[in-house]
């Protein structure tokens, strides 16, 4: 249907620029109505860029090029001005009150009003029919704090249906969700599109954008460089993933052969509660095993309690300890601080790299070191000297891409700072480091450099556990995998006898192997 | 322009807030017809705001790791009443009141930090619940009276380097200080410049650093002389040597320690601090002990100063030394703030409000343009950082302690759309 129908927006040969840096130069993007047009890019490729400047974020005057809505050249001067064309973005970071109700968020900065007084019967009857068509059964009067990220995601596009809207910008809307959240999702943008009304989508997720996707312009380095049409033009992974890095990805994984030793650490029927609700268990008496130079794998849906159960591990820094015993090289050991689990030879990668693995004001040396600051300390007075030499020596070992280690981390790309968080935690010479969602939010180039950095560090012969929603990546990177549901480990299998299938089977399924 | 920017900008940057704090001077020194930089009013200019210096110095510690303490002008009245009376009624000698109004902070700060670090009740609630106990506790133990000091714990607050030496017209000691910084500023500059070659870093060129070395060094040598050539039985104050003391040792534990580090790291992101082995509480329960210490030296250097310990004594000090901190260039959300910002931020105010003293201006007027000189600091920053440029205070006074090494200009790789994130966590 796509190619046929009119074209509802243009941007023109859109240049945006920022203090020293051409954020994008002379893109160009069209999108027809009842379309779902996907944007892919790497980080910092300038697919948000492009997004704020469409909604207004980024107002008229601030960027060169036209917007062409409808037929009409716009100028928009902020969000409410895009809005009211019918052009809502939801940005990635979601944008709900946590302590407000689903009417209240939904009609948040749009209240129907009756004598100056808030008209809440009103706003509750349009939610109660606002939820129905997004597919989301909830009392309206829930506070949001109470739902998934899966719900919350759906509340925004009631909240965006609310305003009339016709065309919906989606910036990495499955990035926090689970796959059935996700499908969800994508079924339901699917559903608005029969409805007439547009998407823009941003993911990296490529099978989705391969999964609903009309039409996919590909942007690099602020170039528009193509646009596909997905039916007409039989477009893959694969393809897309050329466009996006300008040449074929021969393999998504670095070559790697693996040598696993002996098992140097062993956890033991651990059990630990949450941290709020005593009487709800978050892991169930799990035990599995580590060998010195071993990738192993941990799959789960999201809320299975693979974060959780990483992270009491890791100096019991969730939850409420119950039972259970971590052996290391054959002793046993207790690690009830985060500095004993770092004094031992732990290490743990965080899922949520903003605000629990960076300090965003910190410069990259700082960050690296952060850690680890007795290393480059006499009698706890930090030698800056050192700690300028150690940042340079993982920027350049990793290939950091940034002109200096006295940059902020808050500066760079997501593939950069995970880099960055990767030193910090190698300059802490782990035994076993436990990476969480290591490549969330990063794009395919800089994914391959950090899978090749975690099999260095296994060929070094640390004990690396991967945690990952993504199971190509975990089929690709592990030695072995063990699956979780409900907090429970539920098995394990070897790299040659999981797949897709098989691993979905005991993530699902009820604990038949615990 | 270029000249100036050379010297200003690059890693010379932190210049640019004493150059606030000169031109201010500068223009009082011309509106007063010279009142300003005679040797009675610099003196007294430091002897008057040694004790909201020595505040802002632990304030800025409390707000870098995301806190704020409003009991300081209370614990400085409660200390100097116990110790005023503890000296008169049990004859202790002053170093023994000194100590125990030492203990008596580190006591104070146990208890507050207690409740901030170990119990969770945010500092703004158990500071002003502290501000309330406090007050009411000096005034119940010193019964609403005044009580004084005996002579020889004056000195702290109002006592000047001794003459010794022959009689050169000048204070010896003085001028010893003053060459001695003179000599440290110089020596840090060949320092920096040695280091930063080595590491391959930006290094400024030669003349650049030799007109800072000359300017600041006039700067020093001037203020030397003028508090050389007092009255006679005036010289540097010792409140002012405390203070440099304290300045010196908190800049340095600030900058270059581990403890230091992570009192950023707690007030930047605590999660992720934790999350690193920081053990965040224990920093807590530090930074809000130190503050009590210092608020209680504050306290006895007040006290020493009017000769005697009141039970009005400190109010209103937490609210001058939270201001001081604010244009330093330190972040309401933490993280953010040096050491030395905050006390040439202090200086900022007190210039201000010696100035208009000196111009007649009246107690209610000085206070509205305070009031507004606060905002314009604070806002003239903000607004820099949400044009994108880089924060004035911040900028200026970053240098002083964090990251000494030459920022570098932007990259291509840097994502735009994260530049407006981090301003606004950072404002």
């Amino acid at each position: 249907m796509a190619p046929s129908s009119p074209v509802i927006l243009e941007m023109r040969s859109i240049t945006k620029e920022f203090p020293g840096v051409k954020a994008l130069s002379n893109v160009s993007l069209a999108v027809r109505a009842g379309e779902i047009h996907a944007i892919c890019g790497e980080n910092g490729a300038g697919k948000s860029t492009l997004m704020k400047v469409l909604s207004g974020v980024y107002p008229y005057g601030t960027y060169s090029g036209d917007i062409v809505y409808q037929g009409q050249v716009c100028e928009f001067k902020d969000i409410r001005a895009s809005e009211h064309a019918g052009i809502v973005i939801i940005h990635q970071e979601l944008a709900l009150i946590p302590e407000l109700s689903i009417t209240e968020n939904i009609f948040l900065g749009n209240e129907p009003t009756r004598f100056g007084v808030i008209d809440w019967n009103r706003a509750r009857r349009a939610s109660i029919e606002l939820l129905a068509r997004v597919g989301l059964r909830e009392n309206p009067d829930t506070p949001v704090k109470e739902l998934g990220v899966g719900k919350q995601q759906l509340i925004e596009i009631a909240k965006a249906l609310n305003k009339s809207v016709k065309l919906l910008i989606l910036d990495e809307p499955t990035a926090a969700l689970n796959e059935s959240d996700s499908q969800h999702l994508l079924d339901l943008i699917r559903g608005l599109k029969a409805k007439g009304i547009s998407s823009i989508m941003i993911s990296h997720k490529l099978n989705e954008i391969e999964q609903v996707a009309d039409s996919i312009t590909i942007i690099r380095d602020g170039k528009s460089i193509e646009t596909l049409d997905v039916k007409a033009d039989g477009v893959d992974e694969d393809r897309i993933i050329k466009g996006m890095v300008g040449r074929t990805l021969e393999s998504r994984f670095p070559d790697h052969v693996s040598n696993p030793g002996e098992v140097f650490f062993e956890v033991k029927n651990w059990t630990v509660a949450h941290p709020t609700v005593p009487d709800r268990l978050v892991c169930k008496n799990s035990s599995f095993n580590v060998r010195r130079g071993e990738i192993v794998g941990f799959a789960g849906l999201m809320g299975a309690g693979r974060t959780e159960l990483a992270r009491s591990i890791f100096g019991r820094s969730y939850g409420n300890f119950v039972s259970g015993q971590i052996v290391k090289d054959g002793k046993e050991i207790t690690l009830k601080t985060v500095q004993q689990a770092i004094s031992h030879g732990l290490g743990y990668v965080t899922e949520d790299r903003k605000s629990l693995g960076l300090n965003l004001l910190d410069d990259i040396k700082a960050t690296t070191v952060s850690a680890a600051l007795s290393k480059i300390s006499n009698n706890s007075v930090v030698d800056n000297n050192k700690e300028f030499n150690v940042a340079e020596q993982y920027r350049k070992q990793l290939r950091t891409k940034t002109p200096s280690v006295n940059e902020g981390v808050a500066k760079l790309s997501g593939g950069n700072q995970q880099k960055v968080v990767l030193a910090k935690w190698m300059f802490t010479d782990p035994d076993l480091l436990i990476l969480d969602e290591p490549t969330r939010g990063i794009d395919v180039g800089a994914k391959y450099e950090i899978y090749g950095i975690i099999q260095q560090l296994a060929n070094q012969g640390k004990g690396v556990i991967v945690i990952s929603s993504e199971l190509p990546e975990l089929l690709g990177l592990s030695d072995r995998i063990y699956t979780i549901f409900e907090g429970s480990i539920t098995g394990v299998l070897n790299k040659d006898e999981a797949s897709q299938e098989s691993l979905m089977k005991l993530m699902t399924a009820a604990k038949r192997a615990a | 322009m270029n000249a100036l920017k050379q010297l200003f900008g690059g890693n010379t940057r932190q210049f640019g807030m004493v150059f606030a704090l000169i031109a201010l001077i500068v223009i009082f020194q011309i509106a007063t017809g010279g009142l300003t930089l005679t040797p009675d009013n610099v003196i007294n200019l430091f002897n008057g705001n040694a004790y909201v210096l020595i505040l802002a110095i632990g304030m800025v510690l409390v707000i870098i790791a995301g806190h704020i303490d409003l009991s300081v002008g209370s614990i400085a009245a409660f200390v100097g009443i116990v110790v005023a009376m503890t000296m008169r009624d049990w004859g202790l000698p002053w170093y023994a009141g000194i100590l125990v109004g030492l203990l008596l902070g580190a006591l104070i700060g146990a208890w507050q930090g207690f409740w901030v670090a170990y119990v969770g009740i945010p500092a703004f609630i158990v500071t002003l619940a502290g501000m309330l106990i406090f007050r009411g506790a000096n005034q119940f133990v010193g019964k609403s009276n005044t009580v004084p000091v005996p002579k020889d714990f004056q000195y702290i607050g109002a006592g000047y380097l001794p003459e010794i030496g022959p009689d050169t017209g000048y204070n010896n000691l003085t001028l010893l200080i003053g060459l001695i910084v003179v000599a440290a500023i110089i020596w840090g500059e060949i320092r920096s410049r040695r280091n930063n070659a080595a590491l391959g870093a930006e290094v400024s060129p030669l003349w650049v650093s030799v007109l800072k070395l000359v300017l600041l060094s006039a700067a020093v040598l001037y203020a030397t002389y003028l508090f050389a050539t007092g009255r006679p039985g005036t010289s540097f104050p010792v409140p002012g040597l405390i203070l440099g003391v304290l300045v010196l040792i908190y800049g340095f534990i600030s900058s270059k320690t581990i403890v230091g580090r992570h009192v950023y790291a707690v007030g930047g992101n605590r999660h992720a601090a934790e999350l690193s082995g920081v053990q965040s509480k224990k920093v807590n329960f530090l930074v809000m002990m130190n503050m009590a210490v210092l608020a209680g030296l504050a306290g006895m250097i007040f006290v020493g100063r009017s000769n005697a310990s009141g039970p009005f004594d400190g109010v209103g000090w937490e609210l001058d030394a939270i201001a001081a901190v604010f244009i330093g260039g330190a972040a309401v959300s933490g993280g953010v703030g040096t050491v030395v910002g905050s006390v040439i931020g202090g200086l900022v105010v007190a210039v201000l409000n010696n100035g208009l003293q000196l111009l007649g201006v009246g107690a209610d007027l000085t206070q509205i343009i305070k009031g507004l000189f606060l905002l314009a600091a604070v806002a003239f920053d903000v607004y820099n950082k949400s044009q994108g440029k880089p924060s004035i205070t911040g900028l200026l006074t970053r240098n002083f302690g964090r990251g000494k090494n030459a920022p570098v200009e932007q990259t291509s790789e840097v994502v735009p759309n994260t530049t407006k994130e981090t301003i606004s966590t950072e404002a």
